[in-house]
């Protein structure tokens, strides 16, 4: 059923392309549809680019498996739409053509910011890609009982068709029909669990406490390190403003004003998006309890993730054909989100490699074009053999890093270009490189790449160690306890002293076994707080040093172009 | 009467448009951080306020979490508010001088 409506989307979405490959022969049109995206159309290739099939579904798992928790990270999401309007979005409009290097180059050397800029970029999308790769490639897996491998490929392909033949213009009406369907998929979703509740959100939460206790409501173990939990928060927030793939789609519309449209419809969406998730994971944990399972227990059987809870409630909600409903979204959804980072790293190579380094700038439309369109072919292969080289890793890690190298790498210099008149070539360079490098270096030396992933072996060896000595004990004092209940008031006191030995006896042991635990270098899982400072100095250091007084000149002549769009291409 | 580019950018009415503009985009992100990062250093440090009752199941942080979302929208309102209004009639005031 899922196969029936999914390929409805591919033939329409193809049609799509093939008309919007009539129309893109020139560079405005392949990088940026011509300037032809209304604000309105726009927000909602924004959103539709943005609400990747992993925030749908990784969300909805996390709320149903871990409640309050899922609700937090999901906060996270929205707030960086809000910073990317005030700080960014019409300045970037004005300065720029296609690409966010374009603003960054304004007034400086082009050539190396060119580099620099470029190579944050692909750091960016690339793992971002790989991210969405492997995460396409499992969750077609489980839904369609597809091999991995034809997966990738299915994916690959289908989106280069997009990307090759449509350019910017294909990419983006795939993106608003994608957010047209999550919306609308995801609003009946909820309409029709919170159906169940009475349309009261209140009652589902009084059920979810009933089954769960209130813990589930309450915030859990997301946040124990409130500097890691800051650090995540900047690197989700301001990360989303050296996004190339989010960046690249501002200059499809034709100036500021439309720009500004784009950022509010785009929070709107989003964020009703994110208000409305978590109540589809938490009917999930509730809908989905039967003959005596849990809904927990049954969605982490299916899935360990909780990846598939949202297609578990459409199924219990309407049936197989709903289910396949949700499950084409969630697969164009993968496609839209690959097709927008495939495009923004062909657009770096091609527009800011080759044009503008290589070629210093001198090339005709139909070549601009042309190269365009073998970049984003390298870049689909590319794609597709990370996808099939990382299958089975654990690549949830990825997105952070896309993030926290765009927040350090990327958004610095594009703010310090727009603002300070003292910005020099070094400074941006220094910052791009040093940013991206130190988010890049501090993740490997984290928790979740130097423990979970390098050092697995020796982790999971102490976690059996305690697990094992958890089963030995726990039973031990579980059995004292339950004699203390049936004892007598005299015979109580010692054995409440011997439980307590017995626990201090094993929190001691599990202290000792913690110990030989591997540490990883780098104490915070999110780099971000760090990388992104180091990065701001490095730019003012460099731009101390080695001032750049051609730019400087130009500073007030750009402010026009700017503040006033004067000149805005 | 028709203004150069350099008059114009050195004007005072240019100049207060600039500063007026970051005025209210830091203040609007000073604003956003408060709610974000409050938030988040509630549930780091005020995790019992945040699990306080209202009603039979809904609580604190619930209603907070889902306020962060709507509170950092109304914050994106605002700002078009002011700059479809403000911002935007002195754009065009200026651009008619360069004419």
């Amino acid at each position: 059923m899922a196969i029936l409506f999914f390929v409805i989307f591919i033939i329409l979405t193809l049609g799509i392309t093939y008309w919007a490959a009539k129309k893109t022969k020139t560079t405005s049109e392949f990088y940026a549809a011509g300037r032809s995206v209304t604000g309105f159309q726009n927000g909602l290739a924004l959103a539709g680019d943005y609400m990747s099939a992993a925030s749908f579904l990784g969300i909805a798992g996390m709320v149903a498996l871990n409640g309050y928790d899922g609700m937090i990270y999901a906060t996270g999401w929205l707030v960086g739409w809000p910073a990317l309007m005030f700080l960014i979005a019409e300045p970037l409009r004005n300065l720029g053509k296609y690409t966010f290097a374009d603003v960054v180059a304004f007034r400086l050397k082009q050539k190396p910011i060119r580099v620099a800029a470029a190579i944050g970029s692909i750091l960016t999308v690339l793992p971002y890609t790989i991210a969405q790769m492997v995460g396409s490639g499992n969750l077609i897996k489980l839904m369609f009982n597809i091999p991995y491998e034809t997966a990738e490929i299915i994916v690959g392909v289908v989106m280069l068709i997009y990307v090759l033949f449509g350019g910017m213009l294909a990419t983006t009406w795939v993106q608003i029909i994608k957010a047209c369907l999550l919306l609308g998929g995801v609003t009946l979703l909820t309409l029709l669990a919170l159906s169940k509740f009475g349309f009261n959100p209140a009652t589902l939460y009084a059920e979810v406490q009933k089954m769960y206790g209130s813990k589930m409501l309450e915030p859990g173990g997301l946040v124990t390190n409130p500097l890691d939990a800051f650090s995540l928060g900047l690197a989700l927030m301001l990360g989303l403003l050296g996004l190339p793939h989010i960046l690249m789609r501002f200059y499809t519309v034709p100036d500021a004003k439309e720009a500004r449209k784009s950022v509010i419809y785009a929070t709107s969406f989003i964020g009703y998006f994110y208000i409305i998730i978590p109540l589809v994971g938490f009917s999930a944990s509730v809908l989905l309890t039967k003959n005596g399972v849990t809904g927990k227990e049954f969605i982490s059987s299916v899935d360990k993730g909780g990846n598939m809870a949202a297609l578990l409630l459409a199924q219990e909600l309407a049936g197989a054909p709903f289910m396949g409903f949700i499950a084409a979204v969630a697969f164009a959804t993968i496609l839209a989100v690959v097709a927008g980072l495939t495009l923004a790293a062909a657009s770096t190579m091609a527009h800011d490699i080759y044009v503008n380094v290589i070629k210093h700038g001198h090339a005709d439309e139909k070549e601009q074009v042309k190269v365009a369109r073998t970049a984003t072919v390298i870049f689909g292969v590319v794609a597709i053999a990370l996808g099939i080289l990382f299958k089975g890793q654990n690549v949830a890690f990825m997105v952070g890093l896309a993030f926290a190298i765009a927040a350090s790498g990327n958004f610095p210099a594009l703010l310090l270009s727009i603002l300070w008149k003292k910005f020099s070539t070094a400074g941006a360079v220094a910052s791009i490189i040093i940013g991206a490098l130190t988010a890049t270096i501090l993740i490997i030396l984290s928790p979740t790449v130097w423990v979970d992933l390098f050092h697995a072996k020796e982790k999971s060896v102490v976690m059996k160690e305690i697990s094992d000595l958890e089963a030995k004990v726990k039973p031990q004092i579980e059995a004292l306890k339950k004699q203390i209940s049936i004892a007598e008031p005299s015979a109580k006191p010692i054995l409440e002293a011997q439980t307590k030995a017995l626990e201090d006896n094993f929190n001691l042991q599990k202290k000792e076994i913690m110990a030989k635990m591997p540490k990883a270098i780098f104490p915070l899982k999110n780099p971000a707080v760090f990388s992104l400072a180091i990065s701001f100095i490095a730019g003012w250091l460099f731009s101390i040093l080695a001032p750049d007084k051609e730019a400087e000149k130009k500073f007030e002549e750009e402010k026009l172009r700017t503040y006033l769009g004067v000149g805005a291409e | 009467m028709a203004k150069s580019v350099h008059e114009i950018v050195s004007s005072e009415k240019f100049k207060k448009l600039v500063s007026k503009r970051w005025a209210v985009s830091f203040f609007l992100t000073f604003l956003l951080f408060v709610i974000y990062y409050g938030y988040i250093g509630m549930i780091g440090y005020a995790k019992d306020v945040l699990k306080f009752k209202i009603g039979e199941a809904i609580n604190i942080g619930i209603i907070l979490g889902v306020g962060v979302i709507i509170g950092s929208w109304f914050l994106t309102v605002l700002y078009v508010f002011w700059a479809n209004n403000s911002y935007d009639k002195t754009v065009q005031e200026l651009k008619k001088e360069l004419k």
